[in-house]
């Protein structure tokens, strides 16, 4: 079989299903049982086309082609082999969590949020594969529109006001600011193609390039830089699936890997070490990365915590981007992996917790550690993972992180690290440590949903998995950043 | 010097003509004398076709035996022939419509129209609020 | 077949003529409908064959009465004038296909026959216009084109009397603008005795430095910047689109400032293109590229602060204008085809918002106001759907045709300009998302809970909607042909200058 059957069956899949869906409307084990299928089939050809990748192959086509420079196109690079077996991989796990949830919890409209979410999948492995900028942007923009139902699935008021938040921020960004810097990427180069090394070197001046970058980094919404990060605690008024997914995966790791993508294959790492076009951008990073830290030990809710959470882990990707060297964007091309695992198994956890006590607050959960243990050790062995503790996967990110940082000699940035490491410490094991040490209000009930809880405790053992299997991905960032070619 | 200025008098007249017109058109408030501008105006130009289509002691360009005889040139009046049709269609238009504005509004005075104007608006306003 | 294949050029201008005359006295409404889309179709089907005959030979000339040029009126296609000539036989077959309910709702009732009449007049006008090569010939058309527009507006008075004094105002300014226009096409007839576009092209250059031409050249270009509505000579455009019968507005927001600024290019590229190197027409330049920054900047703040949505529209036409002219005025191959391309996405941009807000108007007989009817996408969800694909256009989007133009305008004037002018459009085009998204919100999302409009879809509009709306993704997808054909046209006009 040609290596350009297995991008197409690993896009196609989560579209078929999001056809398919809509008439299995009657039928609903049908319907919930096509997303742990495509996303078996999907994670299937990601790992071929990861293999495929290794192996040097070069995959990729020409979708169609607008004008003579301008085409929707398909490029695997080592960066989409990462995001691609991530968003297939974690569908699986989400998609067999999601029925256990949706049905335990009695939601409305299910078919509806079955549809969506797979073409929010589609979409998500489209950016992961396409090759050029404009590719990556009308996903991107697919993307946000297909989650939009899902953020404001509950149809009330206050869903729908942060729908409008959701859609404001993230659409405005991406016009306002991310086209703009597509159009200007062209008209400097007349090419969109991700390059290896970088697309903009010699064409763009010194003096112009931090302003570029701002473009794209403030115009991809999906990476929550401060100021415009309100978006990802807005939109988890959505059932928790939807965060775990896509606000712990597909949507914020669309969002990072594009600026990664925009950092290695646009402007190049050499070429911002050369002109220090992304010092800036370090420290919107690390601000970013400490106030959210702060702003999460502030929320009593527990979704609203892991989201602040969120915002604060995604900066670590964007500082690696930033310190722009290549160990550094290797650790922050790992911590796409490393964190996605984590917080999916934090998210998959509270919603556990929702569904079986409709519990949302970290007050409430006192002594709760008793009557549902393996979601609470879940949810201990996923923070591990975050705050970066051996044996988890989380730790590898962290370390190749300040290797990057002291490779520049940016010794403040290892300050901040350490300092949003005890942050994490304090608002993430606050909960489990709650839930096992503290007395039980005696009124709570617990109805435990058993398609929740292995899906998230699975999750949790995926981390420390990663902690020991880490070579193949590791080979996957060499590749990335053009060592051992 | 003289000779510059008044040997082109009818240049002169055209243009003094045309600022008439113009200046009519956009300082009047009276819809019809707008119109009558505008037909100064026109006309101005009419002028300055046919004076340079004028030869000074030319005549009609008929052929004759006469092979010396001097004649003007046609193709300008021609021209104008149609333009002084198209005039008479705009100015027709315009007389029509001020008719037609005069009923709507019992005014044509371009002042009083957006005077009435403005109190629809309020009114249509103060109804939305009423309600 | 032949004899249609040779007359070609003037039968896009003869038959809506000759129709319009039939259908004014025809005593049955519907009749006369069905006739002015016989016409539109006949007309569309010319421009077909003349399309193909056009690519097959660069230059069609014809010699009406066959009188030879330059003592006879020569007709001209070329690949410069197909485009315009197709974007109006287009707009005219889909406008009046639903156009029937319209009139009958929005027009008087003695007056409908009398309407289509006006249409197909206007057609012929515009359709003139674009094919005569004669600079006279072409001050007879405008005048056709725009009186029978200015009655069209007027027409609109049953819904609301300013349509009268929108009309008028048309009439004044556009009377102006024509005895301008001709004033200098006779100071240039005086200087060089012909009338014929090539032949000028050719006797200007020998005058040597003149200064009749100089002031001709102004006289004609102020003419047309009114025709063509660019700032600040606006002024009559936006009311005459807001209060026409709507799909008048269709019609001239479409085509009529489109064809003007065909007509400008026209002027200041193939007849005083050869004299370029004469006269330093460098100022000029800079004066209309100030003033289209001017227009895209001013067009799009009124917009923002218009409620009215036929207004609204018709004010961020002004700033689309602006766009298009700011590619000609760099005069460089680029840029033009760039204002060639836009040219016609705007063309199916804003007819496709602008059938789609009348379709929504239709059960409500009066003026959308983007605030008062809210949620009506609601109600009429594929007419909702459509006017969210053009807005989505209009703001430029990939996949649409409005990305497509945006795109090369940016190139283009990054390449003569440097980085402030693109870093303008970017500008005024992010200004631009604001009033989308309150058009788009205020239909969207405040529903009213007191809202007891009785809306819904208007079925007969769907084909022509729904074409339109194709047609703007399909060239957004499938951009070749529009950017070629562009850069085709860009060649031809610029011909006269290398």
């Amino acid at each position: 079989m040609s290596n350009e059957f297995y991008i197409y069956l690993c896009i196609l899949t989560p579209l078929l299903a999001f056809f398919l869906t809509p008439f299995l409307n009657k039928t609903p084990n049908f319907r919930d049982i096509l997303g742990p299928i495509g996303g078996l089939i999907s994670f299937y050809c990601s790992i071929k086309i990861a293999s495929l990748f290794l192996d040097g192959e070069e995959l990729g086509f020409v979708f169609f082609q607008i004008s003579e420079s301008l085409s929707i196109s398909f490029n695997i690079n080592g960066l989409g082999v990462i995001f691609g077996l991530v968003a297939s991989g974690l569908w699986i796990l989400a998609s067999i969590y999601t029925i256990g949830y949706m049905r335990g919890n009695k939601e409305k409209n299910q078919t509806r949020f079955f549809t969506f979410y797979s073409i929010a999948i589609f979409a998500a492995i489209c950016i992961a594969y396409s090759g050029n900028l404009l590719t990556l942007f009308i996903f991107y923009e697919v993307l946000t529109f297909s989650t939009y139902p899902l953020v404001a699935h509950k149809q009330n008021n206050e869903a729908r006001k942060a729908g409008r938040l959701y859609m404001g921020i993230l659409v405005g960004t991406s016009i306002i600011f991310l086209l703009p810097a597509i159009v200007i990427v062209w008209v400097l180069t007349g090419n969109l193609d991700f390059t290896e090394g970088g697309l903009l070197k010699g064409y763009i001046s010194m003096e112009y390039a931090p302003f570029l970058l701002a473009l794209f980094a403030f115009g991809i919404g999906k990476a929550a830089l401060m100021p415009f990060h309100k978006w990802l605690p807005a939109a988890m008024v959505a059932p928790t699936p939807v965060s775990a997914l896509l606000h712990a995966v597909a949507v914020v790791k669309a969002g990072v890997f594009s600026m990664l993508v925009v950092i290695t294959y646009v402007f190049g790492i050499d070429f911002l070490t050369e002109t220090n076009a992304s010092v800036w951008l370090i420290w919107v990073s690390s601000i970013t990365l400490l106030l959210s830290s702060c702003i999460a030990i502030s929320k009593d809710d527990l979704k609203a915590r892991l989201a602040y959470s969120t915002i604060s882990q995604l900066s670590y990707i964007v500082l690696g981007g930033a310190i722009a060297t290549n160990i550094a964007v290797q650790g922050a091309a790992m911590h796409i992996v490393m964190h996605a695992v984590g917080k999916i198994t934090l998210f998959f956890a509270a919603g556990a917790i929702y569904v079986a006590t409709h519990l949302s607050k970290i007050s409430d959960l006192n002594g709760l550690g008793k009557s549902m243990p393996l979601t609470f050790l879940a949810f201990f062995i996923g923070s591990l993972s975050i705050i970066g503790v051996p044996p988890m996967g989380g730790s590898w990110s962290k370390f190749y992180l300040m290797l990057g940082s002291v490779e520049k000699q940016y010794l403040f940035i290892i300050a901040v690290l350490c300092i949003s490491t005890l942050l994490n410490v304090y608002y993430l094991l606050e909960v489990p440590a709650k839930a096992f040490f503290l007395e039980k209000k005696s009124n709570v009930q617990v109805t435990k949903h058993p398609l929740t809880t292995y899906p998230t405790f699975f999750a949790a053992l995926l981390t420390i998995i990663l902690f020991v299997y880490i070579e193949p991905l590791k080979e996957i960032t060499n590749l990335i950043v053009g060592i051992g070619k | 010097m003289i000779n510059e200025i008044f040997g082109v008098w009818n240049y002169w007249i055209v243009f003094t003509l045309m600022m008439i017109g113009l200046y009519i058109v956009i300082s009047k408030k009276s819809l019809l004398k707008k119109v009558v501008g505008l037909a100064i105006f026109q006309t101005s130009v009419f002028l300055l076709y046919i004076t340079f289509g004028k030869i000074a002691g030319g005549t009609a360009p008929i052929i004759t035996n006469n092979s010396e005889e001097i004649y003007s040139n046609p193709l300008p009046h021609v021209l104008i022939l149609t333009a002084i049709v198209v005039g008479v269609a705009t100015t027709a238009l315009g007389l029509a419509l001020i008719v037609r504005i005069n009923k709507a509004y019992g005014s044509i005075n371009e002042d009083e129209i957006s005077a009435v104007d403005l109190v629809d608006y309020h009114e249509k306003f103060s109804e939305k609020k009423n309600k | 077949m032949d004899l249609i294949i040779k007359n070609l050029p003037i039968l896009i201008v003869i038959t809506p003529l000759m129709f319009s005359l039939i259908v004014a006295v025809l005593p049955n409404q519907r009749h006369s409908w069905f006739l002015t889309n016989l016409a539109s179709l006949l007309t569309l089907f010319f421009s077909i064959l003349l399309g193909i005959e056009v690519s097959e030979k660069n230059l069609i000339s014809y010699h009406l009465g066959n009188w030879p040029p330059p003592l006879g009126i020569e007709y001209i296609v070329d690949k410069v004038s197909i485009i315009p000539i197709f974007i109006i036989a287009v707009i005219s077959c889909l406008a009046s296909s639903f156009a029937h309910n319209f009139f009958t709702s929005e027009v008087y009732n003695n007056l409908i026959s009398k309407t289509y009449s006006l249409w197909l007049l206007t057609i012929a006008g515009l359709m003139g216009l674009v094919t005569t090569a004669d600079a006279f010939n072409l001050f007879v058309f405008l005048e056709i084109s725009s009186l029978s527009a200015v009655a069209l507006v007027a027409m609109g008075s049953k819904v609301d009397k300013k349509a009268l004094v929108a009309g008028y105002n048309y009439l004044i300014l556009g009377a102006i603008g024509a005895t301008f226009y001709v004033i200098g096409v006779g100071l240039l007839y005086g200087v060089s005795g012909t009338l014929n576009m090539s032949d000028l092209s050719q006797k200007i250059p020998e005058l040597g430095l003149n200064k009749s031409v100089i002031v001709a050249f102004t006289f004609m270009i102020l003419g047309i910047m009114v025709k063509a509505a660019i700032f600040p000579l606006h002024i009559w455009l936006p009311n005459a689109y807001a209060y026409a019968p709507s799909p008048v507005s269709i019609l001239l927001a479409a085509t009529a400032t489109k064809v003007a600024i065909y007509i400008l290019a026209r002027i200041s590229f193939t007849i005083f293109g050869t004299s370029y190197d004469i006269y330093s027409f460098e100022s000029l330049r800079y004066i209309l590229l100030f003033l289209s920054i001017c227009a895209m900047f001013a067009g799009t703040v009124m917009a923002i602060f218009e409620k009215d949505t036929k207004k609204l529209l018709a004010h961020s036409s002004v700033a689309q204008i602006g766009y298009i002219i700011l590619g000609i005025s760099l005069v460089t191959k680029a840029g033009i085809a760039s204002s060639f391309i836009h040219l016609i996405n705007h063309a199916l941009i804003k007819a496709g918002l602008f059938m789609s807000v009348v379709a929504m108007s239709f059960y409500t007989f009066k003026r959308i106001d983007a605030t008062s009817i809210s949620g009506i996408g609601r109600q009429m969800p594929i007419t909702f759907f459509a006017f969210i694909i053009c807005a989505l256009s209009l703001a430029g989007l990939p996949l649409t045709v409005g990305f497509i133009s945006k795109l090369y305008l940016i190139k283009a004037a990054y390449m003569s300009e440097g980085i402030w002018l693109p870093f303008l459009i970017l500008l005024s085009s992010a200004l631009s998302l604001v009033y989308i998204w309150k058009l788009i919100e205020g239909l969207w999302y405040d529903v009213d809970k007191n809202n007891k409009l009785k809306i819904k879809e208007l079925p007969e509009i769907y084909i022509p909607l729904l074409i339109i709306t194709f047609l703007n993704i399909y060239f957004g997808i499938d951009a070749g042909l529009i950017i070629n054909s562009s850069y085709n046209a860009a060649e031809a006009l610029l011909n006269g200058i290398k």
